[in-house]
């Protein structure tokens, strides 16, 4: 994947000191349009995570005054260590973790095992299977929420943590993506392996698997924003507070507080903050993953 | 989506004939392989298939009897026929969550499209700092929803959000934007389309790359000024991004959720209610499971005629 990327810059780069033609004027108006285009757009995505960042250290009334101020007369940080007692903030990150490693763990496994079967092993029927799977990404969860949410209630799963478990770990575009990347490995490898007596798994763990390390990073990185930011899953299937993760918690401290607005935004920014942080270590893989595949929505 | 398994087919193809006659030199019969491919083939997919099948196959099957059915919170459904789906005729307030999607769609599909292609070509520029621009964009897009919606509301206040103290300086005409009818869904609008630009920005980047640049020169040295080249050279060649770009953000138009039932749970009055969450609201909130598949029937029928659509316009177009 690197290695694809890298060729057109490396062709680029290379020709401009041959054929460096004058600048015509149109095209520095061209650049100066594009900085300022660049510049506008960063401000309007980040406004408001720079607005909401300060409201959270804000006392209460100067979050809605008029006129506003960007910055706080005085700086309560303490609201960072107040919500903690305020709210079961703890109970709420534990849960989300925990649901979040356990699906990114099964999604990451059966993904990658399945791919591995469509991708390397030929057998009868594998391509009407596979097509079924792309089939069902066109098909929105929205649409058949209803009957799973019955037949997972009917054998007594809802509310419990095997339902939020359950519903996100075996999605179609796991197996998708890594697909994808096990097409891009030479053939002849895995030929070459059964040819010296290695099993399929074997070939599986030993030679395709230390050669997917980049993918399994992007789809677990994925898989564990997904579930981070789940909301209507567990919405739908959690009535136990002490199973609520930090979407449906930070949903309920919000119409219980509504008018502790710094309190609020001090919890928004704490449900915001892990995924900041998983983005920017593994924003490559992230970014590369979502390029070749696209991504659950 | 036959379009994408295509190539897979022909490879598969390729590959079974060139390695048949090793296999055959082998000790094992042709029929002993098949048969040991499919086992180990079914064995790597089992774990995920069954979850699969459970989870989402079978659900699916079982919408098409339950939109027909009357389920309440107890008991068991019971088949009535078409009953469901005359209601659904003479409902109101689907009617408003019907047209509200289309309006949603209509408004934020182009909207988002336009954007995340300017951007896209903005970052396939030799601009500096544009590693720093695609991280940035791209942000929202992996914020939660309930954080993006509750600031999102909060600078959409009426009186003392941010926003309208900034249009205030234009204009006294301002909006009521959450407060009112008519402002309510572009401000939801907004909001989307500023989540998911940079995701799609990102997709069609990756799409851009992959146009080879002796296409641009050439077309430069017949003479074809920047919007010849935009579009006789950049939109041919993105012809598969673009299709995929444009089910993705279909779909996910079609089947918006969250962001309305968080930011505006619909209203004012039923201004912000669209097809999924009168799903949610009937289901859920009043337990009408029977209705409310019939409902869902409905956004998965919109959801296929329009991928179906997509999908024939492109092989129109391939050909």
């Amino acid at each position: 994947m690197t290695a694809q990327t890298a060729y057109p810059n490396a062709v680029s780069s290379a020709d401009v000191p041959f054929n460096k033609k004058p600048t015509s004027p149109a095209k520095i108006i061209g650049t100066v349009i594009g900085y300022v285009a660049m510049i506008a757009c960063s401000l309007f995505v980040l406004l408001p995570f720079i607005w909401m960042t300060l409201a959270s250290v804000k006392p209460n009334n100067e979050v809605f005054m008029v006129p506003m101020k960007w910055l706080p007369s005085v700086w309560h940080w303490e609201n960072y260590v107040n919500i903690w007692s305020d709210s079961n903030m703890l109970t709420w990150v534990g849960n989300t973790v925990f649901f979040a490693i356990c699906v990114t763990f099964l999604q990451v496994f059966t993904g990658s095992f399945a791919a591995y079967g469509f991708s390397k092993v030929k057998f009868r029927g594998r391509n009407v299977l596979f097509l079924i799977y792309i089939a069902t990404l066109a098909v929105p969860w929205q649409a058949y929420m209803i009957p799973q949410f019955k037949i997972l209630s009917a054998i007594g799963l809802s509310d419990t943590r095997w339902s939020i478990i359950l519903l996100q770990a075996f999605g179609a575009f796991g197996v998708f993506m890594m697909k994808q990347f096990y097409d891009t490995i030479p053939e002849e490898l895995s030929e070459a392996a059964r040819l010296d007596g290695l099993s399929e798994f074997g070939i599986y763990r030993r030679i395709v698997l230390p050669l997917s390390g980049p993918s399994i990073a992007a789809l677990g990185i994925i898989t564990f924003t997904n579930t981070w930011n789940d909301y209507m899953g567990p919405l739908i299937y959690l009535r136990s507070p002490n199973l609520y993760t930090i979407q449906l918690g930070l949903k309920t401290f919000i119409s219980q507080n509504s008018a502790d607005y710094a309190m609020i935004m001090t919890g928004s920014v704490m449900s915001v903050l892990p995924i900041l942080v998983v983005f920017l270590i593994g924003q490559k893989q992230f970014i590369e993953g979502i390029a070749t595949s696209g991504m659950k929505g | 989506m036959s379009h994408t398994a295509a190539p897979a087919d022909s490879k598969t193809a390729t590959r079974g004939g060139g390695n048949k006659p090793q296999h055959n030199k082998g000790k094992m019969s042709s029929a002993a392989i098949a048969r040991r491919n499919f086992l180990h083939g079914v064995a790597f997919i089992t774990p995920n298939f069954l979850g699969f099948v459970f989870l989402m196959l079978i659900p699916v099957c079982v919408l098409f009897y339950i939109a027909n059915t009357r389920w309440s919170a107890f008991g068991s459904p019971v088949w009535t026929g078409i009953t469901n789906w005359k209601r659904l005729l003479h409902d109101d307030v689907f009617k408003d969550a019907f047209w509200n999607t289309i309006y949603y769609s209509v408004v934020h599909i182009p909207l988002t499209l336009i954007i995340a292609f300017g951007l896209a070509v903005l970052l396939n520029s030799k601009l500096k700092g544009r590693a720093f621009f695609r991280t940035v964009a791209f942000f929202p897009y992996i914020t939660s929803i309930v954080a993006v919606a509750q600031v999102w509301n909060m600078l959409f206040d009426a009186k003392t959000g941010v926003i309208n103290q900034f249009l205030g300086i234009f204009t006294d005409n301002l909006p009521g934007w959450l407060g009112s009818t008519t402002w309510a869904m572009p401000a939801v609008i907004i909001v989307a389309t500023w989540r998911e630009a940079g995701y799609f920005m990102i997709l069609l980047l990756a799409g851009l790359q992959t146009i080879p640049s002796e296409l641009y020169e050439a077309a430069e040295l017949d003479g074809a000024n920047a919007w010849q080249r935009f579009w006789k050279v950049t939109v041919p060649c993105m012809r598969p991004t673009l299709f995929f770009v444009m089910v993705t953000l279909t779909i996910g138009s079609f089947k918006i959720l969250d962001l309305t039932l968080v930011m505006t749970n619909g209203g004012p009055g039923t201004s912000t209610l669209v097809l999924a969450q009168y799903v949610y609201r009937v289901a859920f909130e009043r337990s009408d499971f029977g209705y409310a598949s019939t409902v869902s029937m409905v956004l998965f029928a919109l959801c296929m005629i329009i991928t179906l659509i997509q999908f024939w316009y492109n092989n129109a177009k391939e050909k």
